[in-house]
This record gives C-alpha cells, structure tokens and sequence, in this order.
C-alpha cells in the first residue's frame, strides 16, 4: 500500500480539481458518481453548461420540493432542474450533441486508463454483460474526456497501465485523469504528470502507475478549505 | 380527417400482435407510456420484443410487461440497474434473451429506419465488444461501426399535448426517445396527458408532426410507477 493514506484526495477533492478545469464557456456532460459533484465545485465566475444526455442541455441542481417535476431527471435518473437559457432534445438530437463534438469535455468515472489513452468503463471482466448506456458515445465524441477514478484497486494494483485488461469503452479518447493521488494528461508522447495531491512526491505517484509518467515539471494539487 | 383518437386503452392498442417489435418510449420510469403498456399486460400479448433504454423500474411500466411474460427479447442500453430487479429474474432463469445497444446507437438505428435510410457509420463501440460480428469502414482515415436501422412494428409513446392531427409536444425529459421511436414503427400509439383543438399547438413548437402518429389516448396526468 501506499504511504500515508491521509494523503490521497478525498472525491470531493478530485471532483474539485477536475472542476477547476472546467473552462469558461464549456458544455459539459457529467458521469454517473463521483463525476456528478463537479457541479458544485464550478468556479462562481465560470459559465459551464452541462449536458444530460437524456435530453437536457443546462442541466441545473436537485429541484426543491416545490420544483420537482417528475418528467425532469438527469441521466442518472435522478431529479434535477433546468438552467434559464437551457433546452430538452431528444435522443437522436442529444446524440449528435455527443458524436458531433459539441461537449468540450466529459468527465466520467473508469476502472482502468491505458497510456494510449483507452477508456474502460463500462463493464468489468468477471461480467458477462455490462450497463454501456450513453458512456460509449460520449467517449468518442467528446472533445476532451476527463477520467476520474482512485489511483489503484483496492488491492493496490495500478488502474493506469500500458496494455488493458479490462473490457474498453472507447479507445485513444482519454485526454486527462483525476486520481485520488495526481492529475496526470494523456498526450502523443506518453503520460504526463501535472500535479500530485500535498504530501505525495512523484516518485510514489510512478510506484503505483503501471505505465511511465513524464515527471519533468510536476506541481501540486491546491486544496480549498 | 382521419379520426386518430382511441376512447379506451383497449382501441389504442387493437393494432398490437403477439411477436411484434414493440419501441417503447421513455428514459428510466419518465416518459414510460404506463397506461398503453397496463393495455398490453391486460390483453396477455406474448413474444413481444420490446426497445427502450432501461430494462424496467420496479414492478410498472416495462417492468410489469416482463413480469407477465409478455416479453421474449429486450434490446436496450442499460440493463443492469437494481430498479430493474424483474428483468434479471427472468434473465438468469434463461427466459428473456437481451441484446445491448450503445444509447445513442438505439437512437440513431430508429432514426434511421425512420428517414429511409439503409443505415449509418458511427464511431461508437470502435473496438469494443458492442462491435463483435459488425462491418468497420474506414472513412477519411478513422474506423466507423456500420449499424443497421430498426424499426419497430409498433411505437408506445407518452407525450404531454396533442392536437386532432397528432401533433405532438412533449413535457421535458419524458421526451426522450419518443420523437424518434414514433418516426419508426409502423404504427405509433400515444398516450397523452391532454388534448387541444386544432390550432391551439403553434406549428413552431410541434415536436412530432402529426404524419408520424396514428393513435392517441388521453390519460391525463398520472403519477408515475404507482401502477399495479
């Protein structure tokens, strides 16, 4: 294991670090999980629209009580509400939002991350089947893919590898990943790592990623209070 | 002017055989046309294969058409939720076969079927298993899935107004697939919450013209998953 386990983010704290990437102007779509908190770390000055692919573009937070409608849920089924200025579309439309390359970003959890950049999501090994839903076009069609996940298995064994073992979701489209020890960009080159979470060094970063990490100008994740 | 609206959920749904492609509209419990699917459950219609993105939520709706065994196949994109406990019953017990479809690939086949066309390329499920046995084409150097379109035999939509033509208007997220599946079948059901005169549907915010149903049913508005 690991160091010092008091040193590895929080998923409030990668959801956090992700949304402070989120740039001005953006149209965003959120994943099922630890993804779906971005919303609350979206920097009050940003304009970051999100895209429900159900059919909702400016995707809002849970309703209150007076709110609810029951015809309104996000694509996590759960109740949400709608931004002034936002839209419904159907699926057909919502789709070509997603493959079209309209969302600057996704952001959705994963079990593994390869070095090319492979996303795999949507089902693991031991299942003979998996829940794809909209994850498979989204990953393809999005400009950018951020993936978030916990550094390693709960038995420590890197998540981020040069050849998959698990079953892909969609290949090459991963350009950045949220761990909870680093941010790490996926580029032509090779992995590069960004920034590591206060406390870790990048060397115990590379000790637990299965794939070699460009440490030349590494910096650290800030942490609000 | 043909006259488009069925009295009763029985009429609506007269059109309905044993071993057609069903599509059925909604996404989880919204926009699941509950009252037309009770009519299927009621009428013991059997063989049915249905389309529709979840494999039902809780014991209404879709859910309720697989507990009575009206279903032989599902196609859909997200089948393994714990709401959808009736599906995995009869699944692990061999009854119900199921094949999975990337979401926005369920979409894009109905459309198509829906405009004619033979099929499309998309770049969805490129190298996945969802591509197993499927032709790849490579257009201007990136790798595309050919699809198939499908259309149903029947669509069961939900919509929130219609007009004596069929014009439809959806509420929110209950719409769904349904614009699409109503493109698609054969032979379109609608169960609406309300009925307007023609012309009280401004022709700028139809969101399914007219021309793609053939049946309506007024519901009024119902809370949703209290059914049987």
């Amino acid at each position: 294991m690991m160091g010092d386990a008091t040193n590895l983010l929080t998923r409030e704290q990668i959801a956090a670090c992700a949304a402070g990437d989120m740039e001005d102007g953006w149209l965003g779509n959120l994943g099922i999980g630890m993804p779906t908190m971005i919303t609350r770390y979206i920097p009050p000055d940003r304009d970051v629209m999100f895209h429900s692919e159900n059919g909702l573009i400016g995707m809002g937070p849970p309703p209150t009580p007076e709110q609810f409608d029951q015809d309104l849920i996000s694509a996590g089924k759960e109740p949400v509400t709608i931004v002034v200025g936002g839209a419904y579309v159907h699926h057909a439309d919502s789709f070509a939002i997603a493959r079209g390359g309209r969302l600057d970003c996704a952001c959705l959890g994963a079990f593994q991350v390869t070095e090319a950049g492979d996303l795999c999501n949507w089902r693991l090994p031991t299942q003979k089947s998996g829940s794809v839903g909209g994850a498979m076009d989204i990953a393809v069609g999005s400009k950018r893919v951020f993936a978030m996940m916990t550094h390693t298995t709960r038995e420590g064994e890197p998540k981020i590898v040069r050849e998959r073992t698990y079953p892909v979701t969609a290949l090459g489209v991963v350009t950045r990943i949220y761990t909870d020890m680093a941010v790490i960009s996926v580029t032509d080159s090779g992995l590069v790592l960004e920034r590591v979470a206060p406390g870790l060094t990048p060397e115990e970063v590379q000790a637990v990623t299965g794939a070699p990490l460009d440490m030349r100008n590494v910096g650290t994740i800030s942490i609000a209070a | 002017m043909k006259n488009k609206k069925a009295e009763t959920v029985e009429a609506a749904i007269a059109a309905v055989k044993d071993g057609d492609i069903v599509l059925v509209g909604g996404f989880g419990a919204t926009g699941v046309p509950e009252k037309l699917i009770d009519g299927l459950c009621d009428r013991g219609l059997r063989d049915l294969t249905i389309v529709t993105n979840n494999a039902g939520t809780g014991r209404s709706g879709v859910a309720r058409l697989f507990g009575e065994g009206c279903v032989g196949k599902l196609v859909c994109s997200f089948p393994w939720a714990k709401e959808s406990f009736v599906f995995k019953e009869l699944y692990d017990a061999g009854k119900i076969d199921l094949e999975i479809v990337p979401q926005g690939t369920i979409a894009e086949r109905m459309r198509a079927a829906g405009a004619g066309l033979g099929g499309f390329l998309t770049p969805t499920a490129v190298g996945t298993d969802l591509a197993n046995g499927k032709q790849i084409m490579n257009i201007g150097g990136r790798d595309y899935v050919l699809e198939l379109p499908m259309r149903g035999n029947i669509a069961l939509i939900k919509a929130d107004r219609v007009d004596p033509r069929g014009n439809l208007t959806y509420n929110k997220t209950a719409r769904a697939f349904s614009p699409v599946m109503a493109m698609a079948a054969d032979h379109t059901i609608v169960e609406v919450r309300e009925e307007v005169a023609l012309g009280d549907i401004d022709p700028e915010i139809v969101v399914t013209p007219g021309v793609f149903v053939d049946t309506y049913f007024i519901t009024g508005f119902y809370e949703i998953g209290k059914g049987q």
